[in-house]
């Protein structure tokens, strides 16, 4: 398609703009550029008339009065006598803490279940298809409706755990009681507690977190230079040295000794009262959806999963072992890595799609970003406009930073073609 | 020669033996069993597990539903019934509910003498999908329309419904069953027809207002016959302008005009009368039929190598897949009467449906845009090489293969918005799974019945959903021309 040189001696006609390929794409795109600025004209023109007809402006101010509603979960202070701006916050933060949860939780639950499609048992497998095919063909709402229902009808109130015989009995090593309000979990006690580091605006870590987060990326790192080393060794000399025993010790070791040193136990929720105390209760909204989350896009992690597994051909397993490698070495050399490039990318926008999917917390009163800022905000302040723009830009940064992050990761682990 | 030999030697055996059955531990079901579940100690604890489960499982529900109530007035009711027949503290499901409220759950609020519209409506939907899903033999084509026409015209009975209806529905289903025998390709007619029919047929009013939209395409023809004497490309611009012209500015007018000097219609129905699955489809079906052309040029639009066509279509896609369909439903339901002119009102399920196309485009396009981007590069230069403009290239080369590829992705992706359709009950619509079942809960008769509603709205979900997931794999197999 090599476009034949201008001849100098035409002169330029108007309809060569439609029919002379070379300025037909610039008048099209002229076109379509006055389109969209009149349509974009127009809706702005339509909202300022409109807003000016109910006497409102345009204004984010709302975001610093005083917000006067109560969250239930909120991972910072907050009280009712903070602005909408801290609530919007302390939604965003619950959003965000729903979401990474559910991957978690989701992505060992899919990967789980995709290998069990795999499996030579008959039986099995087909229990696992019957699970993929029942979640991902009924609506995620349906799912989030029924396990409230679980929740709020089935489950027992804290009283039933009371008396020498009670009628419920906590679960997982007497750790967790499920109720009608809430589930209890254990809490994380300290018997030498370091006291917390104030970040300022009222929130606050303990000395404790930091400690572990430094050990913890500080051993990543180390084992990274051992293996960088052993690398080196192996390329000057042909024999590598074993390093599975250092980096197991440098990433465990000094975690362990900073649980020693700080003495940190369980603490196992107790029935005082009317309530559970002692441990954490986390309330059945948050506890619903994350169940929910977790089930339904785990089936659809397993299909990406089981796919991805299938993708990399029989031939490449039989040339592993052909070549005298042992299954997990095979397993890890040779099928993961050509199964993740199968993997990621999909993967990645089902984790958006829990992000975004848990804006159904609504459903179940989970007051995440659209419970604050899209629900009681809203509501409360009159300011559709602002609320909602505001709300779906925090989204669409939050999918942006999402699909960004991963991204890395797929650049990583993909192809490398050269 | 080895006849004789074989009489010579006495020892050598001169029958055959009969063949003996195999060990018992290497034939039949043993053996599967042994192959499938028992094959190893890791494969026989699966099995333990999988029958604990089942196990699990019927052994905690198989008592409610071997107990369910189909007849009673109330939840009350319901249980002195259970309690009558099976005993004092058993339970069972009361799946009476359903028997009472099944037309709030299939038609919502929709006038119940006049549910044949949907009815019928639904009936011709099968006639006009019928050139296009069916299309691949005669016989599936047959059994489609045969089974739809008489499931139809059957429930159109049983409803109730004006003999010049009926009449004129199996008019329509029985001809068309005719036609497609005959003339397949010209029941697309009846397909291109259809939208505006079914419209008609569900929101009912005057009979004007499709004519009047029909005559927008005719008048919008018209335009491109008369100027194509004086440039092809031109002629496309006038036709389209033409048409639209005459939608946006004079066909409300017109019909209501004609409404007056000769009333044609039938009964009104309004939006908020729309409910349960009758929603649900409504939506579904027009999001589906307006998503997939809308992503093919999103799709393309992405893939231009006009920067300015491919950046407005990249940041309308990542703006449309980064914020969840709950805030554009809320769009849709609050912020819409602020873009548009002062005093603009319109319907809420049209408002709905807008916004759950784009929503479903955005996905389609990129589904197809990977399609296209897997198509070999021979495949578009043999399309140049041909001499092919862009827009023949794309339609017989390009855009078949690229579609075949995505099936899957797009078929998906109706799944996921069929699913979707659902969130509409935060905007203050009955869909079938929590809007109608909140309603009927509201009923002191039926407060506190869950499960029942839900597992019956699951159920068809699924059916649907499942039976659309089929049908790709279907469309896959009979669309693969490759040699295996």
């Amino acid at each position: 398609m090599t476009d034949a040189p201008l001849p100098a001696d035409q002169p330029f006609r108007v309809s060569m703009l439609v029919y002379d390929r070379r300025y037909r794409s610039m008048t099209f795109q002229v076109i379509v550029f006055i389109l969209v600025m009149a349509l974009a004209w127009w809706l702005v023109n339509n909202t300022i008339q409109n807003l000016a007809a109910q006497g409102k402006d345009f204004d984010f101010g709302f975001l610093f009065q005083r917000a006067g509603y109560d969250i239930p979960q909120t991972p910072i202070p907050y009280t009712s006598d903070d602005w909408h701006l801290r609530a919007t916050i302390v939604g965003l933060l619950n959003t965000i803490i729903v979401s990474i949860l559910g991957c978690v939780a989701a992505t060992i639950l899919g990967v789980s279940i995709g290998v069990a499609r795999l499996s030579k048992n008959w039986l099995f497998a087909r229990l696992m298809t019957i699970y993929v095919e029942i979640f991902r063909n009924i609506p995620l709402l349906l799912w989030i409706l029924i396990i409230y229902a679980i929740f709020t009808e089935i489950m027992p109130p804290p009283s039933a755990y009371r008396g020498d015989d009670p009628a419920w009995s906590k679960i997982l090593f007497d750790q967790v009681a499920l109720t009608n309000r809430y589930t209890a979990i254990p809490a994380l006690g300290m018997t030498n507690d370091p006291g917390t580091l104030d970040l300022g605006a009222r929130i606050t870590v303990n000395w404790a977190v930091i400690a572990f987060l430094v050990v913890i990326i500080g051993g990543w790192f180390t084992r990274g230079a051992i293996l960088d080393r052993a690398q080196a060794i192996q390329d000057r000399t042909g024999i590598r040295p074993t390093t599975w025993w250092i980096n197991l010790a440098v990433m465990t070791v000094p975690s362990l000794l900073l649980i020693w040193y700080f003495g940190l136990h369980l603490l196992a929720p107790e029935l005082q009262g009317f309530n559970f105390g002692g441990g954490i209760n986390l309330g059945n909204a948050f506890v619903v959806l994350w169940l929910a989350l977790t089930l339904y896009t785990g089936a659809f992690i397993a299909e990406i999963v089981r796919a991805g597994i299938l993708a990399v051909s029989h031939g490449q397993s039989e040339a592993a072992f052909a070549l005298g490698l042992r299954p997990n070495k095979t397993m890890n050399l040779v099928i993961l890595p050509q199964a993740l490039r199968v993997i990621i990318p999909p993967l990645i926008s089902q984790y958006l799609n829990l992000m975004k999917n848990s804006s159904l917390a609504i459903a179940v009163g989970y007051m995440d970003l659209r419970g604050t800022l899209g629900g009681t905000t809203l509501n409360q302040t009159g300011r559709e406009l602002e609320a909602i723009v505001l709300m779906m830009l925090i989204y669409l940064v939050l999918s942006l930073i999402i699909s960004a992050g991963m991204n890395v990761f797929n650049s990583r682990v993909k192809l490398k073609e050269r | 020669m080895s006849k004789t030999s074989a009489r010579d030697d006495a020892y050598y055996r001169e029958t055959m033996l009969p063949p003996e059955p195999p060990p018992i531990r290497e034939a039949g079901a043993v053996k599967w069993l042994r192959e499938n579940l028992f094959s190893g100690p890791v494969n026989t604890l699966l099995t333990l597990v999988g029958l604990a489960i089942i196990w699990f499982l019927v052994s905690h529900f198989w008592d409610w539903f071997a107990h369910s109530v189909w007849n009673a007035d109330s939840l009350a009711e319901c249980r002195e019934i259970i309690a009558a027949t099976w005993g004092e503290g058993a339970r069972g499901a009361c799946f009476a509910v359903i028997r009472e409220r099944w037309h709030q759950y299939m038609f919502g609020f929709y006038p119940p003498e006049l549910y044949w519209r949907p009815l019928l409506a639904f009936g011709l939907l099968m006639v006009a999908l019928a050139p296009i899903l069916f299309s691949e033999t005669q016989q599936i084509r047959r059994i489609v329309l045969v089974v739809s026409t008489i499931a139809t015209l059957l429930f159109m009975q049983v409803l109730g419904v004006p003999a010049i209806a009926f009449l004129l529905g199996a008019i329509i289903m029985i001809g068309a069953t005719i036609l497609a025998e005959r003339h397949a390709g010209w029941l697309l007619i009846f397909s291109a027809l259809y939208p505006l029919i079914g419209v008609f047929l569900l929101w009912g009013g005057t009979l004007w207002a499709p004519l009047m939209v029909l005559a927008g395409i005719g008048l919008g023809w018209l335009g491109w016959r008369l100027v194509a004497i004086v440039s092809p490309m031109l002629a496309v611009i006038a036709g389209i302008l033409m048409t639209l012209v005459w939608w946006i500015g004079f066909t409300g007018e017109a019909a209501g005009d004609l409404q007056n000097l000769l009333p044609m219609g039938i009964t009104p129905v309004e939006s908020e009368k729309f409910g349960g699955f009758l929603l649900a489809i409504t939506i579904g079906v027009a999001g589906i039929a307006l998503s997939l052309p809308m992503g093919i040029i999103l799709a393309l639009a992405r893939r231009s190598d006009m920067f300015l066509v491919t950046s407005l279509a990249v940041v309308f896609i990542e703006f449309i897949r980064g914020v969840p369909l709950i805030t554009l439903l809320f769009v849709a339901s609050l912020l819409l009467n602020y873009f548009l002119p002062p005093g603009t009102n319109f319907d809420i399920i049209l408002r709905v449906i807008i916004m759950v196309t784009i929503f479903a485009a955005a996905y389609m396009a990129e589904v197809i845009r990977g399609g296209l981007a897997a198509l070999p590069k021979g495949q578009y230069e043999a399309a140049d090489s041909l001499g092919l403009d862009y827009w023949k290239a794309q339609r017989l080369i390009i855009l078949p293969q690229a579609l075949k590829i995505s099936i899957p992705g797009i078929v998906s992706t109706f799944i996921g918005m069929f699913k979707d359709t659902t969130l509409v009950t935060f905007v203050g619509l009955f869909d079938p799974l929590k809007g109608i079942s909140d309603f009927v809960r509201a009923n002191f008769a039926w407060k506190g019945i869950y499960w029942e509603p839900f597992i019956f709205t699951g159920a068809i979900f699924f059916i649907i959903c499942f039976s659309m997931s089929r049908y790709s794999m279907y469309l896959e197999r009979r669309l693969q021309r490759d040699n295996r």
